[in-house]
């Protein structure tokens, strides 16, 4: 006969009660462990998915995603001449915020060039971009159906496709255009910028007094054309030839000036270990916090209910029960407590996963170590219950 | 071979200049199938005795033997596992019957059972029995919240006697029933005495049920246990 169980069975509202309370707090901890994976998942899931070994950035900087880059985008035909390179492509990233439906969406514009690497891995729903310029494709969770337009600088671009599963390490989902219309949104100047520029260049110009007026006027719109030039990009990647050293078309492209070469792995490094771990640490501190006001709540519990069974544990010991007895009812209430939580926690971060606004990655390595602190905390909490059980005297059964 | 023999039982409590002489030189033996009260106003040590005997309260002198098995001289005896001596030979009954209010009156009985490492079928079954016996048949599910006080009463009676101790120790056991059922308590407790051979040691004050003891035994103000003649 199992008395936790018994005791479980009668007080069952108090029990199912408390599970829940505790189940929603370590559904928050499970949530919390899910971000983090989410934040890996994205910032590393992003990276593969465009297919690149090597990341061709400004030098001295941690670009393009942990910090800026701007590099000619010409600087492509460089690159793709270096021996081991099979493939270089051109790419450029911004983060826009638009309005939609009156609430602001932010989201990270991809601009590719449609044929190369870098573009959605995968449509669910419509086409990839065919046409030069206006078409656009979204992931699934910016709430877009293709047919739909939206207003991205100065122009409208249609929805042609649906990707999925594409977010940024800052959990902002992915949209992609040509790069062509991504440098024009990116860098193109608006109109009273281009002529504040061209008037600028136009005086500067008139005071240079070896240029009659028939050169300046030539001359003029030239400079502006190089001035208001679009033809940039965040970062040429590139796919390493079968067969070649990534390391050797590292040190190749390394002697260059201006430019520093990024394995996938390296830039995984710098976004795991740079732009996340700020998160981490919060999110693991968090948990930690979670996890120690658990293991108060149970202990409490688990003390609240002891202290409401010192008589029966005096009777218990009175009619004979060994110490395992006594210790067994307590722990294996405290156990039962943690489990079915645990049970409840898990079920409440599977109903909700998706309803998240970031990815929440559930792993089972994390769920598993879960499982073990929790019920490692709850057999804690329980060891102030049963100190005060076995201090007990059989004695105070008797008289009242 | 006597239930229990008790020989110069004292007890004193506290330390250094706050001693407190709570039973001084006790002696008395109880047979098997014996009905004994042990009355005396309050204070007077009754329950200390019967927490000695109950081996929960350490004698500071005097011998104590319960079914032939020496417990305490000037002490508990080292090594002797007095939580087996309880489960197997001691039977408890309490003023507030004391039932595990999340076990159901079968659940209670077989307590007793399977704490002695009986197979909880044959514990069932034996529960079922005896509290059959009681007049409980139809209340075997029902949780003491739900009992009435005789009920109760007789569920703790069936839990303390399914083990069929030696000797069965009550506390006060009729002391929150009605003069009725109070009767009644004490009529099956002398037939279940009669009827397991067990020796049975009530404290009360209640001088209704007196009358219904084989022998009683008097404290006189901590100091003192006499034999007081009991003519039916």
């Amino acid at each position: 006969m199992n008395l936790a169980v018994r005791d479980i069975r009668y007080h069952r509202g108090r029990f199912i009660q408390t599970c829940i309370g505790l189940g929603l707090l370590i559904a928050v901890v499970m949530s919390m462990g899910g971000i983090y994976r989410g934040l890996v998942a994205d910032a590393t899931v992003a990276l593969r998915a465009t297919g690149a070994d090597l990341w061709v950035v400004q030098r001295n900087t941690d670009g393009p995603f942990a910090a800026s880059s701007r590099i000619p985008e010409d600087v492509k035909y460089r690159i793709a001449a270096v021996p081991g390179i099979e493939k270089a492509s051109c790419l450029s990233y911004q983060n826009l915020q638009i309005d939609r439906f009156g609430k602001p969406l932010r989201f990270f514009l991809v601009g590719y060039e449609p044929g190369g690497l870098g573009g959605p891995p995968v449509i669910v729903t419509g086409r990839d971009l065919r046409q030069k310029h206006y078409e656009v494709v979204t992931d699934k969770s910016m709430g877009f159906s293709p047919g739909e337009t939206i207003h991205l600088g100065e122009h409208d671009y249609t929805v042609v496709g649906i990707t999925e599963k594409m977010a940024s390490v800052t959990g902002d989902p992915y949209a992609y255009v040509t790069l062509a219309d991504a440098q024009d949104i990116q860098f193109k100047d608006s109109n009273d910028a281009i002529r504040n520029n061209r008037a600028r260049i136009s005086a500067r110009m008139s005071a240079v007094r070896t240029l009659s007026p028939a050169q300046e006027k030539m001359l003029t719109p030239m400079i502006s054309d190089i001035a208001g030039s679009t033809h940039i990009v965040n970062t040429v990647v590139a796919r390493i030839a079968p067969g070649a050293i990534l390391e050797e078309v590292q040190d190749r492209i390394r002697r260059w000036n201006h430019y520093r070469p990024i394995s996938t792995p390296e830039q995984e490094e710098i976004l795991t270990k740079g732009m996340i771990q700020k998160s981490k640490m919060q999110l693991g501190l968090f948990r930690i916090i979670l996890l120690v006001i658990s293991g108060v709540i149970i202990s409490l519990i688990i003390y609240t209910m002891t202290m409401d069974k010192i008589r029966v544990i005096a009777t218990l010991k009175l009619i004979g029960a060994k110490n395992r007895v006594i210790v067994g009812l307590i722990l294996q209430q405290s156990l039962l407590i943690g489990l079915i939580a645990y049970g409840i926690g898990y079920a409440i971060i599977l109903a909700t996963q998706e309803k998240f606004p970031r990815r929440v990655e559930l792993v089972p390595i994390d769920l598993q170590g879960l499982f073990v602190i929790v019920l490692a905390i709850c057999a804690l909490a329980s060891l102030v219950g049963i100190r005060k059980a076995l201090k007990v005297e059989p004695a105070q059964a008797l008289g009242g | 071979m006597f239930a229990v023999e008790v020989e110069h039982l004292t007890k004193i409590y506290g330390r250094g200049h706050t001693l407190v002489t709570a039973l001084s030189d006790a002696s008395f033996s109880v047979s098997p199938g014996d009905l004994v009260a042990i009355i005396g106003p309050s204070g007077s040590g009754k329950t200390t005795l019967l927490t000695t005997i109950g081996l929960v309260n350490e004698p500071t002198r005097g011998k104590v033997v319960i079914d032939g098995t020496t417990v305490a001289e000037d002490g508990w005896i080292p090594g002797l596992d007095m939580k087996r001596i309880r489960r197997e030979k001691l039977g408890f009954i309490f003023q507030a019957h004391n039932l595990i209010p999340f076990l159901t009156a079968m659940e209670n009985v077989m307590v007793s059972l399977t704490l002695n490492g009986v197979g909880n079928r044959e514990a069932k079954s034996r529960a079922r029995e005896l509290l059959g016996n009681l007049g409980l048949e139809d209340r075997l599910d029902t949780y003491p919240s739900a009992l009435s006080g005789g009920e109760a009463q007789r569920v703790a009676i069936a839990r303390a006697l399914i083990n069929r101790p030696k000797v069965v120790l009550a506390d006060e056991p009729t002391a929150a029933l009605d003069t009725e059922n109070g009767k009644n308590v004490m009529a099956l407790l002398k037939k279940l005495a009669l009827e397991n051979h067990s020796a049975i040691l009530v404290v009360t004050h209640d001088r209704r049920m007196v009358e219904d003891f084989d022998r009683i035994f008097e404290v006189h103000d901590g100091k003192d246990v006499r034999e007081r003649d009991n003519a039916h």
